[in-house]
């Protein structure tokens, strides 16, 4: 029997070795699924009534026409929105928001900058975020509450028109829920590139390890 | 169209305007709306799957549309009225929108125009124009909203639907009032008993204390400002009160049939 016991040191180990949680994972990658839908029939449905002097290419959006694109953005709403409420809610019963996120310091986010510039940036311990992953993290959250409750104002208009007051009215709201994608997307664009140069990261987010 | 360019909004892309009107026009593709925009559709094709295939992205979309008209139905609440502005907001021009150009738009001989009433209504009788500009009138300044996103605030004069509805004595527990107009191609659309009833909703016979312009909808026009604006029929020629779905010009396209505000 003794071949199969397993010590007390090498449990601590294989436990401390899983950096991303099987719920963060399953979380994440459903919320990544939910977003690149909303994102390319949102771009579809934009392109009906540009807020802007141009398009986005039809190459890239879903749908086909505004009426597909909208039926992809009002079915994709329903899995964002609910995955993101579970994000929420277990990342503020946990406490992970707390000690992952935070906290945040001007200087620090500066300092870990000029690091990641100069390629001094550690990467040891994947576990822990530094700064500048801390402020984006935390940024890319916030932005997720603002496009869904400014995607609400959009279109519950009526129902839910002290939301749509709140972010200065119907046209106002178009504007807010266009820039909250515009940073998502800065933000992916970022977070994919860096995934990618630190390959053990993206391992992480995949097998937890 | 140099007409109707001038009656456009600023800050919507004009040649996108006419691109839409164009894109209504018969075609085929259009119908396989979901299949043209997504692989899933041409994984359907791949694997020779019936396209009425629960399963299918198409069947999926339109039950999650479904089961949002239900969640729609839900929140609305009958006591909320759609935000007024005053007259100084309205927009001007105000916009002419309609999957044609203004050339083609409806013109309806408002002497000979009889409004019909059809389905579960006591009394059928058709209605003059003259008949129904006697009845009390209501002035909204309300919002407009396009399902392309766009939106324009406007001055509409008229009846409440739901006081005609209690004039002809319609059973109000059906489901739907049912309208069927003058526009090319048949337009008509489903009105869901419970926003046919609310304060706001307008059989309009004036914009902008005018007598509806040929632009807007001349004779009747419904103005529903808790929906959006293509649930908002113009050149209106019948109405019927029905239990059934008989749906609606866009509303079979893939719109969202409640597509409310």
């Amino acid at each position: 029997m003794s071949a199969v016991t397993v010590s007390d040191e090498q449990a601590t180990s294989t436990k401390a070795r899983v950096i991303q949680p099987a719920w963060v994972r399953a979380l994440h990658w459903t919320n990544a699924f939910a977003m690149v839908l909303m994102i390319m029939s949102g771009w579809q449905i934009y392109n009906a009534s540009p807020l802007f002097g141009f398009t986005f290419s039809k190459s890239i959006t879903l749908g086909g026409w505004l009426g597909g694109a909208l039926l992809w953005h009002f079915a994709a709403m329903w899995l964002l929105m609910v995955n993101g409420l579970i994000y929420l809610a277990v990342g503020l019963a946990t406490g992970r928001f707390r000690k992952k996120l935070l906290p945040i310091s001007p200087g620090g986010v500066i300092s870990d900058t000029k690091a990641a510039l100069t390629g001094n940036l550690s990467h040891a311990d994947l576990s822990k975020y530094n700064q500048v992953q801390k402020l984006l993290y935390a940024g890319v959250i916030i932005l997720g509450i603002l496009i869904v409750l400014s995607g609400l104002a959009i279109w519950k208009p009526v129902q839910l028109q002290y939301l749509t007051a709140l972010f200065g009215g119907y046209d106002a709201a178009r504007y807010v829920h266009f820039f909250c994608m515009a940073g998502i997307v800065a933000f992916m664009v970022v977070h994919v590139a860096l995934a990618l140069l630190v390959p053990k990261s993206l391992r992480a987010m995949i097998i937890g390890r | 169209m140099g007409r109707m360019r001038n009656l456009l909004i600023p800050g919507v892309d004009k040649t996108l305007l006419v691109r839409d009107a164009v894109k209504t026009m018969p075609d085929l593709t259009r119908r396989r709306f979901i299949a043209g925009g997504a692989s899933l559709g041409a994984l359907t094709l791949l694997t020779g799957c019936d396209v009425t295939d629960p399963f299918s992205a198409e069947e999926m979309l339109k039950r999650v549309s479904k089961f949002n008209d239900g969640v729609q139905s839900l929140i609305f609440n009958p006591n909320a009225m759609a935000p007024t502005f005053p007259e100084s907001a309205i927009t001007k021009p105000f916009p002419f929108n309609a999957y044609y150009d203004l050339d083609d738009a409806p013109t309806v001989d408002g002497k000979t125009w009889k409004l019909e009433v059809r389905g579960l209504v006591e009394n059928k009788k058709p209605w003059t124009l003259e008949e129904l500009y006697a009845l009390p009138q209501v002035k909204q300044v309300t919002r407009h909203i396009c399902v392309e996103g766009w939106s324009a605030i406007g001055s509409w004069t008229g009846t409440p639907l739901r006081d005609f509805l209690k004039i002809i004595g319609a059973d109000t527990r059906a489901k739907y009032v049912w309208f069927q107009c003058a526009d090319k191609d048949g337009y008509n659309s489903p009105l869901d008993m419970q926003t046919a009833l609310h304060a706001q909703t307008q059989m309009t016979f004036n914009f902008a204390d005018e007598i509806l312009p040929r632009a807007y909808g001349f004779p009747m026009k419904i103005r529903v400002p808790t929906k959006l604006g293509f649930k908002n029929p113009k050149y209106v020629m019948s109405m019927e009160v029905t239990n059934d779905y008989k749906g609606g010009f866009w509303e079979d396209q893939g719109y969202n049939s409640f597509s409310g505000s």
